[in-house]
């Protein structure tokens, strides 16, 4: 490059800066840090080395090495349920990149924010069969929102803001970036672009006006509303304004899994969780609605059971910001398609127009509340204590609440306990609970609470898990103790794969296949210890609460061992293709 | 009610489009009758025809799920609208009944583009009943090979298919 001043031909050279090159592993460090990414769940490989030394040569961006690719997708996911914003991972190409499949799946299905990126072998190697070459752009093609394979630097910064745009945008979702290593290699100029414009991608925001006046007439005309609330409250943020318009209506509350802490568990109006494990009397009052008001469900197989017996009396109100979500099981009467929060605003000002009207209209619905009492009296869930007895691991979980006085985080694998969880705690926030509802991810619980952790140094965050599903990721520990994230583990031990058991005990004759995990149960202790962690044993009920005190005392990560009732049942339970009503009860 | 929809697309000329609208028919279950696909006079878009069947439901989903793939920027159901369909199909037919063959080409207005001792192929343009029709006709002089292209469809009148 020559040295010799250069000669300046007008004023419009002077003022623009000089374009700036750089690598592309430069590039793919300075985007990220302008779109405000602070910190990337990864493991290094081969065609990511320009990646890791350009990671090395900076401390704008943390870097969390996890042991496991898939801890890297969830604790990414963990990360982005409590903060709302992108999650982002970053494995090797091949056996990296494939590992992230059950992530990106986990957050497909539950609408989760995310951004991977994979390394990729060089682009002329590309279909050769070379090492630790895989197509991963066709693999998770349908378990991520969009994805790219980046064959020029020049398209990297470009793709990558329109992979947090996607992500993050309309209904969230997974967006994979696929980057070969002669691209992390290669120059191209740094543009720093600032706006994102794609011909096929325009999430609508506002549902029609016209639909909005209808939804509102049909609740007044409506005897026996439930306001049956979805995962789509937490991910546009209307949780505050779903409460204003359930009280304004005084509209019983019926919430998913996804749902939960979208509005507030122990508010009158709730009635906790539908579907599957729901209480009683929430599936009891859906399915004699005279109106469903479907704020972002997507009304799952696990909320309404047999579809031809699901809410037969009720007109449907389904707003969602995803169009193929709505009349996809359900017909329904109005479809609002829209962003939660716009339309919320819109909904509450038409109702507020009369509040005579209103006023009225809550009065009305009283019997209807009177009714959804009698059933709770009927059948609460009920899980009495005996202190001398066996630990029930309901009793656990409400322990784990009362020692938090529930400001914590909670995140769940898959199985019993989350069951138990979703049924006791009362989540009365927004974004404290991350559990794999659609996808249903053993494995996912303990990183995600490390990425919830990294996301919220100063909150408590518990875990709860199983003895099988901690097993799936429990090499994340090693994570946990390296960055000193004080996650407390609570496992509900019950040496089964309880579920499963669950199941089999009721639909498969008591013949337990393959679900006893006793023979092979680790010392959770020890293995705690192991790793640097400390483990903790419980077995009795009056050492719950000791044993959770100690947990949260310490400053690093604990792993509890609550050994419990071994043949405790999940109830109620609505059994798989039953109608909502048809329950299996305590 | 089951019936045939023929439906326009309009995506993102770029690599992987195809697989993308291919896999989410195969993904969901639904079945595509038939798929042709070309650049337009735009060389950044594409232009997809794809004839599927279904109830009014599965091709409302179809069409909903199409609108919601990023590289796909407008999905237009032609079946209810005034439009033309157009398909093209080489048929190769064994040479004995050569006069006969020929003769059954100039009625259909189909052209032979091959005519030798070996063989004869004839190339015929119309909608779907007008190659059934030809098709029904060679028949009993013995086809041995039978190329289509796939319909493609276009409305009627002023309205066009444009992207965003």
């Amino acid at each position: 490059m020559s040295t010799s001043p250069t000669k300046i031909q007008s004023n419009e050279i002077l003022t623009k800066p000089a374009p700036v090159k750089m690598t592309g592993a430069q590039i793919f460090l300075k985007t990220l840090e302008d779109l405000g990414v602070d910190t990337i769940f990864g493991y290094p490989g081969g065609v990511l080395l320009y990646v890791y030394d350009e990671i090395f040569k900076q401390d704008k961006i943390k870097h969390i090495l996890v042991r496991h690719e898939q801890g890297a997708t969830h604790m990414a996911d963990g990360y982005a349920r409590v903060t709302g914003r992108p999650g982002v991972c970053l494995a090797t190409s091949g056996p990296g990149a494939t590992n992230t499949v059950t992530g990106l799946a986990t957050a497909m299905m539950d609408s989760v924010p995310m951004v991977c990126f994979t390394g990729q072998v060089p682009v002329p190697l590309i279909g050769n069969d070379a090492f630790q070459e895989a197509d991963i752009v066709g693999i998770t093609r349908p378990c991520t929102k969009h994805n790219y394979l980046v064959k020029d630097v020049n398209d990297l910064e470009r793709i990558i803001h329109q992979a947090f745009y996607i992500a993050s945008t309309g209904r969230p979702g997974p967006v994979l970036v696929d980057i070969p290593k002669d691209v992390t290699l290669a120059t191209a100029e740094y543009k720093g672009i600032r706006k994102v414009d794609m011909r096929g991608y325009k999430p609508q925001v506002l549902p029609a006006s016209g639909n909005m006046e209808k939804a509102v007439e049909l609740i007044f005309e409506s005897e026996r509303p439930v306001l049956y609330m979805g995962g789509g409250i937490v991910a546009s943020g209307a949780s505050e304004l779903v409460k204003r318009f359930a009280e304004k209506l005084n509209l019983p509350v019926g919430i998913t899994l996804m749902g939960l802490g979208g509005f507030p568990g122990s508010h009158e109006l709730s009635m906790g969780m539908i579907g599957m494990h729901g209480g009683y009397w929430a599936n009891m009052a859906m399915n004699n609605a005279d109106l469903l008001v479907a704020l972002g469900p997507r009304f799952d197989d696990r909320v309404t059971g047999d579809l031809k017996k699901f809410a037969v009396r009720a007109k449907k109100i389904h707003l969602d910001i995803d169009a193929s979500s709505i009349g996809k099981n359900v017909a329904v009467d109005v479809a609002l398609v829209g962003d939660a929060k716009q339309a919320l605003e819109k909904l509450l000002a038409i109702v507020e127009r009369d509040p005579e009207r209103a006023r009225k209209y809550r009065e009305s619905i009283r019997a209807w509340h009177g009714q959804i009492k009698k059933w709770r009296e009927e059948h609460p869930i009920y899980y009495p204590q005996d202190m001398k007895g066996e630990l029930r691991p309901q009793y656990v979980i409400q322990k784990i609440y009362d020692v938090t006085a529930g400001e914590c985080i909670v995140t769940t694998d898959v199985g019993q306990h989350q069951m138990w969880t979703a049924q006791i705690f009362p989540f009365n926030k927004a974004r404290k609970w991350c559990t794999s509802g659609g996808l249903g991810t053993m494995g996912y619980g303990l990183p995600a609470a490390l990425g919830a952790q990294m996301a919220c140094p100063d909150e408590t965050v518990f875990c709860i898990s199983g003895d099988g599903s901690i097993q799936m990721n429990i090499q994340e520990l090693a994570t946990a103790v390296q960055y000193k994230l004080p996650v407390k583990t609570a496992i509900i031990n019950n040496f089964y794969l309880g579920m499963v058991r669950q199941w089999q005990e009721y639909f498969y004759g008591h013949r337990y296949s393959e679900s006893d995990l006793t023979a092979g149960m680790p010392d959770f202790v020890k293995l705690a210890e192991a790793y640097g962690a400390v483990g903790l044993k419980c077995s009795k009920p009056r050492d719950v609460e000791p044993v959770l005190r100690e947990a949260l005392k310490v400053k690093k990560p604990v792993l509890i061992d609550f050994q419990v009732a071994k043949e405790e049942n999940v109830l109620p339970m609505v059994p798989a293709g039953k109608a909502l009503d048809d329950m299996l009860l305590a | 009610m089951e019936r045939k929809h023929t439906i326009s697309v309009l995506v993102e000329n770029e690599f992987g489009v195809l697989a993308r609208v291919a896999g989410l028919f195969s993904s969901k279950g639904y079945n595509i009758d038939s798929l042709s696909v070309s650049e337009t006079t735009d060389p950044t878009l594409s232009r997809m025809t794809i004839v599927t069947h279904g109830s009014d439901q599965i091709v409302e989903q179809i069409i909903k799920q199409l609108n919601k793939l990023v590289n796909v920027i407008t999905v237009e159901d032609l079946t209810r609208e005034r439009h033309i369909t157009r398909e093209m199909c080489l048929i190769k037919v064994k040479p004995g009944a050569k006069a006969e063959v020929l003769k059954i080409a100039e009625r259909l207005g189909a052209r032979a583009l091959e005519n030798n001792a070996h063989a004869v192929v004839v190339e015929v343009t119309g909608d779907e009943e007008d190659l059934h029709k030809a098709l029904e006709a060679l028949k009993p002089h013995g086809i041995m090979e039978v190329v289509r292209t796939g319909m493609i469809a276009i409305q009627r009148g002023e309205h066009v298919l444009v992207g965003g």
